[in-house]
């Protein structure tokens, strides 16, 4: 089996801390085993692509979330979820984790995602619709629309949606 | 001895996988990469790497929490 002769596509919709890692880990990992690798960024996903960072995961909508806490795994009441600095604090405590257990960061993945060729497309009318501007996103990226991924990802083998 | 050693200990999914990539590229054609690492999903992870990309997985063990492996690279 030739690697050359598959190629994947993901279309990347989420933002936060924790659903930026699905995509960047498999885009680099399939860049890595020699895949063409497409990111299509649209919607809460596309300020992945910003320069600056500032990713945060959400208690809110994650119920299933628990951290290891004093030897247990400890959640969240949802109604908590709601106070202010309960993101902030929850993100503190996630990267935290991801450090301590050698887990890369999102910049780094991205980066590497970066030096691997994987091509990355920021979503035309979402950048319209948020009022983002090329110039407050990473270099080396390309600008589409929904024509432009589906192209795409008649070509690819695996399609991903995240 | 192999041509390069990377160590990954203490690295997590998929931080071994795409530093191996990387030091493939300084290792000569039917050369070999060992690499160290702590992450007990790796051995699953570089056999399928291997099979991937077809470059060898020669052989590979585990002794204390440390799993060695040896990647021949294919010409």
């Amino acid at each position: 089996m030739s690697a050359e002769e598959k190629s994947m596509s993901i279309i990347v919709t989420k933002g936060s801390l924790d659903w930026a890692y699905p995509p960047f880990i498999l885009a680099t990992t399939a860049a890595a085993m020699g895949l063409p690798v497409t990111m299509f960024f649209t919607f809460y996903g596309l300020p992945l692509l910003l320069k600056n960072l500032k990713l945060q995961v959400t208690a809110a909508g994650n119920p299933a979330m628990k951290m290891p806490m004093m030897g247990m795994h400890m959640g969240l009441p949802n109604l908590l979820t709601a106070i202010p600095g309960v993101d902030a604090g929850c993100s503190v405590m996630m990267k935290n984790l991801i450090k301590k257990k050698g887990v890369a960061s999102i910049e780094e993945l991205r980066e590497m995602a970066v030096e691997a060729e994987v091509r990355m497309i920021a979503c035309q009318m979402t950048m319209d619709l948020f009022e983002y501007d090329k110039a407050d996103m990473i270099d080396g990226i390309d600008i589409g629309g929904a024509a432009t991924y589906i192209e795409c990802a008649t070509q690819a083998d695996i399609n991903l949606f995240i | 001895m192999a041509d390069v050693t990377l160590d990954a200990k203490g690295l997590n999914c998929p931080l071994p996988i795409l530093k191996a990539r990387k030091a493939l590229k300084e290792v000569p054609d039917n050369g070999t990469l060992e690499i160290l690492a702590t992450d007990p999903g790796s051995v699953a992870d570089f056999e399928a790497f291997c099979r991937q990309t077809g470059n060898e997985l020669l052989e590979h063990s585990e002794n204390d929490g440390i799993y060695q492996f040896l990647i021949k690279k294919s010409a």
